[in-house]
């Protein structure tokens, strides 16, 4: 599951990977024809809108790449690095990028492409935005109140504008073929002709096709999170699942037994799982099984995972999930940890054993009913020191 | 020698650009960027020639804070090495490589210097608010559906097209 950086690509190897991927971005952007202000600048006096065409292109292609990885469970969205929103300094930024952009012809990526080629003109222009970075650093002080200001945190379009990612992917999919189109016919009306590359009718509805294919794809692909979470919100089918169950006395046999294999995920609330934690437990929200960390802890080799909640059913609803999800050897405490309160930790024997059995059971029920307590007051001590937030991928944008 | 090659079709190009972008989110977790690199490149030359003034103006601390150790060993800066190099190599094949200062017949190569170092450095120091220029907010932005990168894109653009006819006679 990706990202393969830190886990996969360490962070030396990551950096291989930078040039690597730099040679790729530089080889596109010079063969699209980036290296040259005459073309990038075509985009505003519409005589050549490459530049909207190949920018619009890989946005797409991109984005919709990344709807479905998330999809196909490739990909944990919440390791990515989305670029935090700061309103005014963004819209701020922009503009005065668009000022430049006009004025110099250039942006930083396409610049440094166009000076690997001989462009003296580029080279001027990477020494200006050098330039302009230091009186950035300099005057800081003056400007960290507008760069800091409105900080929206780490927002995606959909949810800023309340729909669906899967509509807003079709939407701006349709919106890249529209301009397509139209920037088409106004560059032959600047140029006063068709530019042949665009002259194939033919190949053009064959995209256009195509395209709405793929963005109508984005549908069929909802958030395969939504489609899990629906699912386990159908009774029917969460009854009917089959998962392995654990009874009361195994699982406390397993924990006085210091059982090395077993790994315990609490379902419960925060406060519920402060006031009494198993040992060997930590607690988990239903949604962190889609994250990369915990899926790793559940992918562990020949562990027990042992689900618990308050009942059996909120248990068997996480159970599902994580098996639907591909994960093995999942296990649910039988009878919630309300059951286990009643057998084990508040057992009270409702009289004279009448077999063999009912004799073992009563007798090693006795015993665990004075040891967990206290194997649960020695987890509460050394797990206090320890932070309960993850740690979290520490990532910085351009 | 032979003529330049003529360019790839653009939405060729577009579609390999994000196919790039895409491998990079799904190895790294992060996009592609430009901007970074430079800024980087600034920090490391002041850290040189006045390492006194870096620990206390508060911009360096800051970028000391996001990015500790030393600032050329910075991803971004390794993947524009990288764009040197694959640039390079494309003008290469296709021909293309040539020392020229490349402006419009109708200004002169001064006005032209002059833009080009007027024009880089707004966009470095827009830049900085944007958070990212067009390869680090906009485009890597609108992949991930950042809502900042968008709004950054949709400023580029809009702020180029509402300025280009005060600087038409640059170009046209």
């Amino acid at each position: 599951m990706g990202p393969l950086v830190p886990d996969v690509i360490g962070n030396q190897l990551n950096l291989v990977v930078a040039l690597f991927v730099g040679i790729a971005f530089g080889f596109v952007l010079e063969q699209a024809g980036f290296s040259t202000s005459k073309k990038l600048v075509g985009l505003f006096y519409g005589y050549d809108f490459t530049v909207l065409r190949v920018f619009m292109t890989a946005g797409v292609t991109a984005m919709i790449g990344v709807v479905a990885l998330d999809h196909f469970g490739l990909l944990d969205i919440s390791q990515i690095l989305i670029n935090p929103t700061f309103l005014w300094s963004a819209i701020v930024g922009g503009i005065i990028m668009g000022l430049g952009f006009v004025i110099g012809g250039f942006c930083p990526g396409t610049s440094v492409c166009a000076a690997a080629i001989g462009k003296i003109d580029a080279m001027i222009f990477i020494a200006g935005s050098l330039l302009g970075v230091l009186v950035f650093a300099e005057g800081y002080p003056m400007f960290e109140g507008l760069y800091k200001a409105a900080n929206w945190g780490n927002v995606q379009i959909f949810n800023t504008l309340g729909m669906s990612q899967s509509l807003f992917a079709f939407l701006l999919t349709a919106m890249a073929v529209g301009a397509f189109w139209g920037v088409t016919v106004i560059e032959a009306k600047v140029n006063g002709k068709m530019d042949p590359e665009y002259k194939s009718k033919k190949l053009y509805y064959g995209l256009t096709i195509l395209a709405g294919v793929i963005a109508l794809s984005a549908f069929v692909m909802p958030d395969r999170k939504d489609e899990l979470m629906g699912s386990i919100q159908d009774k029917g089918f969460v009854t009917n699942y089959n998962v392995n169950e654990m009874t009361s006395d195994e699982l406390a046999f397993r924990i006085m037994d210091s059982d090395q294999k077993l790994q315990i995920f609490d379902l419960r609330a925060q406060k519920e799982f402060d006031s009494l934690a198993l040992p060997f437990s930590a607690r988990y929200d239903i949604q962190n099984f889609f994250d990369k960390e915990t899926g790793k802890k559940l992918s562990y080799r020949n562990m027990k995972n042992v689900f618990v909640a308050n009942d059996e059913y909120t248990e068997k609803q996480g159970a599902v999930l994580a098996k639907e999800l591909g994960f093995h050897d999942i296990y649910v405490l039988k009878g919630g940890l309300n059951g286990f309160r009643k057998d084990i930790l508040n057992f009270e024997q409702p009289g004279e054993p009448k077999n063999r059995r009912e004799t073992d059971t009563y007798r090693f029920r006795n015993e665990a009913k004075t040891t967990i307590p206290v194997l649960i007051k020695e987890y509460k001590q050394k797990q206090a020191p320890k932070e309960s937030s993850k740690p979290k991928r520490k990532l910085v944008g351009c | 020698m032979n003529n330049p090659e003529k360019y790839m079709n653009p939405y060729l190009a577009g579609f390999l650009l994000g196919l790039t972008l895409l491998v990079t989110i799904y190895i790294t977790g992060r996009g592609l960027g430009a901007s970074g690199a430079v800024k980087s490149a600034v920090v490391a030359v002041v850290q040189t020639v006045a390492p006194a003034h870096t620990e206390s103006a508060k911009f360096y601390k800051e970028y000391y804070d996001e990015h500790p150790g030393n600032p050329l060993k910075n991803w971004l800066v390794f993947e524009i090495i990288g764009v040197v190099i694959g640039a390079f190599i494309s003008g290469l094949v296709s021909n293309r490589l040539k020392l020229t200062l490349e402006h419009s017949p109708k200004i002169k190569s001064r006005t032209r210097i002059a833009g080009a170092l007027i024009g880089g450095a707004l966009f470095g120091f827009g830049a900085q608010f944007g958070r990212g220029c067009t390869s680090g907010a906009a485009l890597s932005g609108m992949a991930v559906f950042s809502t900042g990168g968008l709004i950054t894109m949709i400023a580029i653009f809009g702020g180029a097209y509402a300025f280009a006819y005060f600087f038409r006679k640059l170009w046209l």
